[in-house]
């Protein structure tokens, strides 16, 4: 029971505080490195993911899903880091997954810093957003996720029955403006694709790779980078601060060089 | 004071000691008698645990001129073993038949304890059990651990042809296979006594589990129920009661969920948000709610979503 008091004080001191950099001899001390969920994973996901930059943990990164993943296939995640001023990019990663990175997302013209997706988890792990402002500096939110396991390492529905290859790169979608969502507008876009992540016996990785959206007159208004824990037939959910003007225009590829396109 | 202190706690020993016991693997079942040769055995209402042993169903049996019939063997083989003894401390006539209700695991993975007898299923409950045995054994061990030692699926052997009148260990019974819950769900009338055992379409007091359902086949289904004589009704899960009072919770249930889901698909609405939706107090006081919840949602949107995400 001792040890147990400093530790817990020194985590609340670093989440308040911020700054790891700035408590290196208390970080040095605990081996997850004043991470709030105690993952001994944390200090090589920092050193892997972000090097030498600036990570805070900052509770303005939300990241909101189920206690437990009741289909380890399927786990919905929505990431909101719109309390963030000038956020350029923001990445999901998964501690225990055996492939780290979910996905990375740049909002450009209009679009919020929030995105809602769906990933597989290999086992019960924190699931971490961070959000890297313009000033460099990466902030870190995140939310655990329970799990009964093999998320990653089983081939989803339409690979074990075979439908995938007669829907692959169907993409279907819709703006949902403001009378429908709580503010602004909403664009909600589904690729089907079978996200094969490499790890089922005998299906090797094939997965959708990158996703653009951009307006009627050819403006960018997001980038996607997904990686092989997205679910199969991917939902994502995209917000814009007012209704962009449509058709909108959806491209991406997937790792084996097919072209994803569509108009909503 | 001291005394009503005194008899609560006698009242809080009792429970307890009914409840099972996880040192001994000793489920603790009882009989209880709903008519003349009929007994339901009844489960925790609640969610798979370690504290339940996973036993969280109703299962029954009926006793016959020629012997007994048992409907659902429970969620493991040392739940089989213990249902097995407790019929043959309730009477001394042989067990005849085992009869499965549709293809979840608490319906079928006692079996082993009767391996000796026929054990019968619809067509389409036993292709699915086929097809889910052993994700649901994986399931069970990892939430119950110990309880589960031991456990492998043993499937019905017997294909029961549905619609029928039948006569089983000496009752007629009266069986109609519905859907909805799952590709096939059968529901047992007792002639003689009017008990029904309601299978998974009927959940009392309980958010029902939803990972084979089709809402509008269930609803239809509990629709035709309407002209079912039902004097006790035994869900699989929750209590057992007189009347369809069970029969209109569940539909009630499901038209909400079906109503909430389809609306929150037209408003572009995430899961996260949606189950961050309020959700009606009756509901929200049921068993298993904070997880079943979450997994009807998980379970019955993407249908939703994909039809809200076509071009209109």
């Amino acid at each position: 029971m001792f040890p147990l008091v400093p530790t817990l004080s020194r985590r609340r001191f670093l989440l308040v505080g911020g700054s790891l950099a700035a408590t290196p001899l208390l970080a040095a001390e605990d081996a997850t490195g004043g991470d709030p969920f105690g993952s001994l994973q944390w200090p090589g996901l920092r050193r892997e993911f972000f090097g030498t930059a600036p990570v805070r943990f900052d509770e303005r990164v939300q990241v909101k899903g189920p206690g437990f993943a009741v289909d380890p296939m399927t786990v919905p995640i929505t990431v909101s880091a719109d309390g963030l001023a000038d956020v350029e990019q923001i990445l999901v990663i998964v501690d225990r997954n055996p492939i780290r990175k979910v996905l990375e997302f740049e909002p450009l013209a209009g679009a919020k810093a929030s995105v809602s997706f769906r990933f597989k988890l290999e086992q019960a792990s924190p699931v971490r957003a961070a959000a890297r402002t313009k000033d460099g500096v990466w902030h870190v939110g995140g939310t655990l996720v329970d799990s009964s396991g093999g998320g990653c390492t089983v081939p989803g529905a339409t690979r074990a029955d075979g439908s995938w290859s007669r829907t692959l790169g169907q993409v279907s979608g819709r703006v949902f403006d403001a009378l429908e969502v709580p503010a602004g507008a909403r664009v909600r876009v589904r690729v089907m694709h079978p996200m094969d992540t490499g790890l089922a016996p005998g299906i090797p990785a094939f997965y959708l790779k990158r996703l653009t959206l951009a307006d009627a007159g050819g403006t960018e208004l997001l980038r996607l980078a997904t990686y092989e824990p997205i679910s199969e037939n991917p939902v994502f959910s995209f917000d814009f601060v007012r209704k962009p003007a449509g058709p909108l225009l959806v491209s991406g590829s997937d790792n084996n060089g097919n072209k994803v396109e569509g108009r909503l | 004071m001291r005394r009503l202190a005194a008899a609560l706690l006698g009242l809080w020993i009792g429970a307890a000691q009914a409840g099972p016991d996880a040192v001994t693997l000793d489920y603790r079942l009882a009989a209880r008698a709903l008519a003349d040769g009929v007994y339901v055995v009844e489960g925790a209402n609640a969610d798979f645990s370690r504290a339940n042993g996973c036993n969280i169903i109703n299962t029954g049996f009926l006793v016959g001129s020629e012997g007994v019939l048992v409907v659902n063997t429970g969620p493991s083989r040392l739940y089989g073993e213990q249902l097995r003894a407790l019929i043959g401390r309730t009477t001394p006539k042989p067990v005849k038949a085992v009869l499965h209700l549709n293809l979840h695991p608490d319906y079928f993975l006692g079996n082993q304890a009767f391996a000796d007898v026929p054990r019968y299923a619809t067509a389409a409950t036993l292709e699915g059990m086929r097809a889910e045995a052993t994700a649901y054994e994986d399931n069970l061990y990892r939430m119950c651990g110990d309880w589960m030692k031991g456990t492998t699926a043993l499937l019905p052997d017997r294909v029961l042809p549905p619609g029928a009148t039948v006569e089983l260990a000496g009752r007629r019974l009266a069986l109609r296979e519905l859907k909805g819950h799952t590709a096939s769900d059968l529901v047992l009338s007792d002639e003689a006594s009017g008990a029904v055992f309601a299978g998974g379409l009927v959940f009392a007091d309980r958010v029902p589990t939803t990972p084979h359902a089709r809402v509008d086949d269930w609803l239809t289904s509990l629709d035709a129920m309407a002209g079912l004589s039902v004097r006790t009704l035994v869900p699989s899960h929750g209590p057992v009661a007189r009347g369809r009072a069970g029969i209109d919770q569940t539909r009630r249930y499901l038209r909400w969920l079906d109503g909430s889901l389809a609306q929150g698909a037209q408003r572009g609405l995430e899961v996260t948000e949606l189950l961050a939706q309020p959700v009606p107090p009756e509901f929200r006081g049921w068993a298993a709610f904070d997880t079943e919840y979450v997994r009807n949602v998980l379970h019955l949107y993407p249908g939703h979503e994909a039809r809200s995400l076509q071009p209109r």
